[in-house]
C-alpha cells in the first residue's frame, strides 16, 4: 500500500496532502516525530513465547492503574468509625471504619464496582506472578548480561515495589484479614533494635492501630509507589527499545543482528492484541472467581482474627520466615533484642537481594566485558541455572512455611512437622536442588553432544547382513547443528604466574583466589561438557560405522 | 552407522540450498547457514484461505461489539443485588457475573482478532536489523571528557576550595529540615506500650454479652473473651485500647495449675491472660480444652495456660502476660491491677 503512495509524495502534488500527513507534519515541526519514527516504526522484535511474559507485566500494570483510578472515585481513606447501613444485611449496624464502609459500598451498591475491585486485585496478583516468571526467564537465559544489568535492576525494583504496593493496597479496606497483616507488620517494626518502637509510633501516628494508617497507606499506595513504578516502567521500556531485544541462537541470528517482525504492523498488532487478551482473561476471571470478599471477613478489630489468615501470595515467603523462626529473645541491661522477629525481617530483603546482585557476581567471575544479545539455553550454563533453581526452591520452601496451617489442614499433616521440615529445608533443599539441577543440565549437554555427533534417534531398527540390529540415526540439519553448537564455553580463569621472570614472588590477593575458585566451579571440567568440535564431527560422520 | 545409511538429502553436501554457504559447509558443518528461506503460509498462496481468515477476524471484532452491547444491557437490566446459581461455582452476584463475562469477551475478542490478523494476513517474512554497540566510539568519549574538563575548569570549582566546601556543607545540611518535619508523624512512645486501661477494681466484662462476669459464668473447659468495664465499641479510642486490653479467660482445676504464681493470681482456677500474642500481636483464639493449650492462628505459637502460659511451640519469644484477678463484694470478677509486664509483641525498651 505504502509502495503505491510513496512516489507521489516526491512529486509536487496538485491538491493538499492527506489530513493524517498534515497532522504528522505539524507534530514533526514541533516534536521531530519523523526522526523518531524512522528509527522505531519498523523496529524489529524477535518472536518467542517467553518474550510475552514481560508484556503480561506491562499490561496488568496498565489494568491496575485504570481500575485503581476508578476505585479512588468511591473509596474513602479514613478510619473514622461509622455504623454500617448499606445493602449487605449480615453486617447491618456493625461499627467499622469509613474505609471498610466505602469498600462495602463499592462492592454492593456501585454497579460494576465489585467487578472493578476484583479486576484490580486479580490484576495485582497476576502482575506480581508475571514479574516473578519474567524475571526467571531473564535470569535463566542470561538476558541480564551486559548491556542489560541496569534494566535487570529496574525490573527487580519493580518487583519489590510491586510487593509493597500490593501490601499497602490490600490493607486499605481495613478488613479483619488485612488488619491482621498490618498488625504483623507493626510487630515486625517493633522488633527493630533501638529505633523500632519509635518507627512504629511514627508510622501509625501513635499506638497501633490508631486512626492514621489507612490514609497514610493510601497516599503511599496510590501516589508514592505507583509514581516511582511508573517512572521505572518507562525507563525499563526505553532501555528495551534502546538495547534492542535479545534472541535465541539459530540460523541467521548473530550477536550483531536482531531477527524478527517489524513493530508496524506485526508486532503492534500482536502486542496490542495481547493487551486485550490479558485484560479479557482477567475480566472473565474476576467475573467467575471471587477475590478478597471483605464482607465475609468483616471489619478489623485488633482483638479478633479468623483462622487460615494468609497474606497475598507474593508476601507468603516473608510470612514463612516469620512462622518458622524459633522465638529467640535476648533480655539484657533492661533491653530486649527480639531476634525471633528481627532475623526474619533481615533475611526477607536478603532473599530478594541475593538474586538481584547475581548478574554482577557472574560478570565478575567471567570477567567478560562484551555485549551479549544471544540468549543462553539454561542447560549450557549449569552453575547459573542451578543457582536460580536453588533460589526458587528456597523461595518455595518459605512459601510452604507461610502456609503451614493450610498444608496441615489440607493434607492432614502435623503443623509441627511442617514447621520443622521448613526449618531444615531452608538450609538443605537449595543445596539438593543445586546439585540435582547441575547434574540435569550436564546430562542435557551430553544429550546435545550426542545428537550433534551421532544424529537424531529415528526409531527405525535395521538388521545388518550378519544379524546385528542397529537403530538408524538421522544426522541433524545444518540449522540444528548450528543452533546446538552456537554457544560459547568459557575457560576457567587461572591465577596468573605468581613468580615473575626475576624470580620475585607476587602476592596473590584473596579476591583473585576466590575468583579463580568460582571460575573453576563455573567452567571447570565438572561443570560443563565440552561441545563437539568440527574435527570430532568429521571423524565420526566420515568414519565407518562406529557408534 | 555408516554414511550409506544417511538419506542423500541429509548429507551435508546436499544441504546448502543457498549457494555460497556450501563452501563454508565443507569446512565447518556447524557454521551459521543464514536465515532459512521464507515458507509461505496457506493464506499467502490461497486467496480463499486469506478471505476465510479475514472473515474470522471480522467475526471476532463483531463478537466484541455484541459483547459490549451485552455489557451495557446487563448494567441497565440486572438488579445489583440479584444472586444466581452457576454450576459449579455456586451462588454468585448476577450483575458481577454478567458484566465481567461480557467485558471479558469484548476485550478478548478484540485481542484474538488482532492476533489472528497478524498471524495469518500480515507479512511473516523475518527481517534482520543490525545492532550497534551501546558504548560510545573513542572519538565521542574523548570529546565528552574534554568538554567536561573544560566545563569543570570554567566553573573554578577545583581551584576555589572554599566555595566547594561550603556548597557541599549547605547541600548536606538542608535535607535535615525535611527529616525534622517528619517528627510530628507520631507522639513519642514513652511508656504507652507498658500500660493498658486495666486497673484495680475494674470488672471483667464478657465480650459477647457485654455483662460483667461472675465466677459461675466461667465453666471448666470454656474459653471466654473479656474487656475492661467502661470500654465501649463507640468510644473514640476503642480500637487502640482493645488492642492491648483484650483478655481471655479459662477455668482450670486448681490442682492442674503447675505454675505457683499463676495459681496465686487466679480465682478458683479462673485465670485471665492477655489475648494478644507475644510474637507479633495477633489475637489468640484457639483453645484446646484437654491440654489447656492455646494456639495463635496467625503463626501457630502455642502456649500452655496451665503452666504460666509459657511458649511450647512456635515463634513467640515469651509467655503471655497474666492479669491478676479476684472477686469484688458483689461477687463479680475484677482486676487487681494492670498487667505487670507489657502485653503484645516484644520491643527494644521492653526489658
Amino acid at each position: 500500500m505504502s509502495n503505491n503512495e510513496s512516489p507521489s509524495s516526491n512529486e509536487p502534488r496538485r491538491g493538499k496532502a492527506p489530513a493524517g500527513e498534515r497532522v504528522a507534519d505539524w507534530a514533526d515541526g514541533r516534536l521531530g516525530i519523523y526522526g523518531l519514527a524512522k528509527a522505531n516504526m519498523r523496529k524489529i522484535f524477535p518472536d518467542h513465547w517467553s518474550f510475552m511474559l514481560g508484556e503480561i507485566c506491562l499490561y496488568s500494570f496498565i489494568i491496575i492503574i485504570l481500575t485503581g483510578v476508578y476505585l479512588t472515585l468511591f473509596f474513602h481513606p479514613s478510619m473514622n468509625e461509622v455504623e454500617y447501613h448499606g445493602s449487605y444485611i449480615p453486617l447491618q449496624g456493625q461499627m467499622m471504619s469509613e474505609a471498610f464502609n466505602s469498600t462495602m459500598h463499592i462492592s454492593f451498591d456501585v454497579r460494576g464496582g465489585l467487578l472493578i475491585r476484583q479486576i484490580h486485585h486479580w490484576a495485582a496478583l497476576i502482575f506480581l506472578a508475571a514479574m516473578f516468571v519474567h524475571m526467571m526467564r531473564v535470569f535463566f537465559t542470561g538476558a541480564f548480561r551486559k548491556p542489560r544489568e541496569v534494566n535487570w535492576l529496574f525490573g527487580f525494583l519493580l518487583f519489590v515495589l510491586g510487593m509493597f504496593t500490593g501490601f499497602t493496597g490490600y490493607s486499605l479496606p481495613d478488613d479483619l484479614l488485612s488488619g491482621t497483616g498490618v498488625r504483623f507488620m507493626e510487630g515486625a517494626v517493633l522488633s527493630v533494635p533501638i529505633v523500632g518502637t519509635y518507627l512504629s509510633f511514627f508510622l501509625f501516628g501513635g499506638e497501633f492501630p490508631g486512626g492514621d494508617f489507612v490514609s497514610r497507606f493510601y497516599s503511599i499506595h496510590i501516589l508514592l509507589l505507583p509514581g516511582i513504578m511508573l517512572g521505572l516502567v518507562v525507563g525499563h521500556l526505553i532501555l528495551v527499545f534502546y538495547h534492542k531485544h535479545t534472541q535465541f541462537a539459530g540460523p541467521g541470528k548473530t550477536n550483531n543482528n536482531v531477527v524478527g517482525m517489524p513493530l508496524l504492523p506485526v508486532y503492534m498488532a500482536k502486542a496490542g492484541g495481547f493487551f486485550f487478551l490479558v485484560f479479557g482473561v482477567i475480566a472473565a476471571v474476576s467475573a467467575i472467581a471471587s477475590i478478597n470478599p471483605i464482607w465475609s471477613m468483616g471489619p478489623y478489630r485488633p482483638d479478633m482474627v479468623s483462622t487460615g489468615a494468609q497474606p497475598d501470595w507474593y508476601m507468603g515467603f516473608s510470612e514463612g520466615l516469620i512462622r518458622v523462626m524459633p522465638g529467640w529473645e535476648i533480655n539484657a541491661w533492661g533491653h530486649t533484642l527480639v531476634l525471633g522477629v528481627f532475623i526474619p525481617l533481615v533475611i526477607f530483603p536478603l532473599v530478594l537481594v541475593s538474586i538481584a546482585v547475581y548478574p554482577f557476581i557472574e560478570s565478575w567471575v567471567t570477567g567478560d566485558k562484551r555485549e551479549h544479545h544471544i540468549l543462553d539455553r539454561p542447560r549450557n550454563v549449569p552453575t547459573r541455572t542451578a543457582f536460580g533453581a536453588a533460589w526458587i526452591s528456597w523461595y518455595f520452601v518459605l512459601l510452604v512455611g507461610g502456609g503451614n496451617d493450610l498444608w496441615a489442614t489440607h493434607f492432614h499433616l502435623s503443623i509441627n512437622a511442617i514447621t520443622w521440615f521448613v526449618r531444615v529445608g531452608f538450609f538443605v533443599v537449595p543445596v539438593l536442588v543445586f546439585v540435582a539441577t547441575k547434574r540435569i543440565c550436564l546430562g542435557l549437554q551430553r544429550r546435545d553432544r550426542d545428537k550433534v555427533l551421532h544424529g537424531r534417534e529415528s526409531g527405525i531398527i535395521k538388521r545388518l547382513p550378519h544379524g546385528e540390529f542397529i537403530e538408524v540415526h538421522e544426522p541433524l540439519s545444518q540449522d540444528a547443528l548450528h543452533t546446538l553448537t552456537a554457544h560459547e564455553q568459557y575457560v576457567p580463569a587461572a591465577i596468573g604466574a605468581t613468580v615473575d621472570e626475576n624470580g620475585v614472588e607476587r602476592k596473590v590477593k584473596g579476591a583473585e583466589k576466590l575468583r579463580a575458585k568460582l571460575s573453576e566451579a563455573y567452567y571447570g571440567e565438572e561443570s560443563q561438557i565440552p561441545k563437539p568440535t568440527v574435527e570430532e564431527y568429521k571423524e565420526i560422520t566420515s568414519g565407518h560405522g562406529h557408534h | 552407522m555408516s554414511s550409506q545409511d544417511i538419506p542423500e538429502e541429509n548429507l551435508p553436501a546436499e544441504q546448502d540450498a543457498h549457494g555460497a554457504v556450501g563452501v563454508a559447509n565443507e569446512q565447518d558443518p556447524f557454521a551459521d547457514p543464514g536465515l532459512p528461506p521464507h515458507e509461505h503460509r496457506v493464506q499467502d498462496i490461497d486467496e480463499q484461505a486469506a478471505r476465510r481468515s479475514e472473515r474470522v477476524v471480522a467475526f471476532l471484532f463483531t463478537v466484541s461489539m455484541l459483547a459490549t452491547v451485552g455489557f451495557i444491557a446487563s448494567y441497565v437490566a440486572i438488579p445489583h443485588d440479584r444472586a444466581i446459581y452457576v454450576f459449579p461455582i455456586g451462588h454468585i452476584n448476577a450483575l458481577n457475573f454478567a458484566l465481567g463475562l461480557t467485558l471479558g469477551l469484548a476485550l478478548f475478542s478484540i485481542g484474538a482478532g488482532a492476533v489472528h490478523w497478524a498471524r495469518t494476513l500480515m507479512s511473516d517474512v523475518e527481517i534482520a536489523d543490525e545492532r550497534h554497540a551501546i558504548e560510545a566510539t573513542p572519538e565521542v568519549k574523548a570529546k565528552v571528557l574534554a568538554d567536561f574538563k573544560q566545563g569543570a575548569k570554567e566553573s573554578a570549582l577545583g581551584r576555589r576550595k572554599l566555595i566547594r566546601n561550603t556548597m557541599f556543607g549547605a547541600l548536606a545540611l538542608f535535607p535535615l529540615s525535611g527529616v525534622m518535619l517528619l517528627r510530628d508523624l507520631g507522639p513519642l512512645p514513652g511508656t504507652k506500650l507498658r500500660h493498658t486501661i486495666w486497673s484495680k477494681g475494674k470488672l471483667l466484662v464478657n465480650m459477647n454479652t457485654n455483662e460483667p462476669l461472675r465466677p459461675s459464668d466461667v465453666a471448666v473447659g470454656s474459653l471466654t473473651f473479656a474487656k475492661p468495664e467502661g470500654l465501649e465499641e463507640h468510644d473514640e479510642e476503642f480500637q487502640t485500647e482493645i488492642a492491648k486490653a483484650a483478655l481471655m479467660i479459662v477455668r482450670l482445676q486448681p490442682d492442674n495449675i503447675k505454675d505457683k504464681r499463676e495459681l496465686e493470681w487466679s480465682h478458683e482456677g479462673i485465670v485471665a491472660y492477655s489475648k494478644i500474642c507475644t510474637h507479633v500481636g495477633c489475637p489468640i483464639s484457639l483453645y484446646e480444652q484437654q491440654t489447656h493449650h492455646v494456639l495463635c492462628p496467625c503463626h501457630q505459637s502455642t502456649f500452655d495456660l496451665s503452666d504460666g502460659a509459657r511458649v511450647i511451640f512456635g515463634p513467640a519469644g515469651h509467655a503471655l502476660p497474666q492479669l491478676r484477678i479476684g472477686v469484688n463484694d458483689e461477687g463479680y470478677l475484677e482486676a487487681l491491677g494492670d498487667f505487670e509486664e507489657p502485653v503484645g509483641p516484644a520491643f527494644w525498651e521492653r526489658g
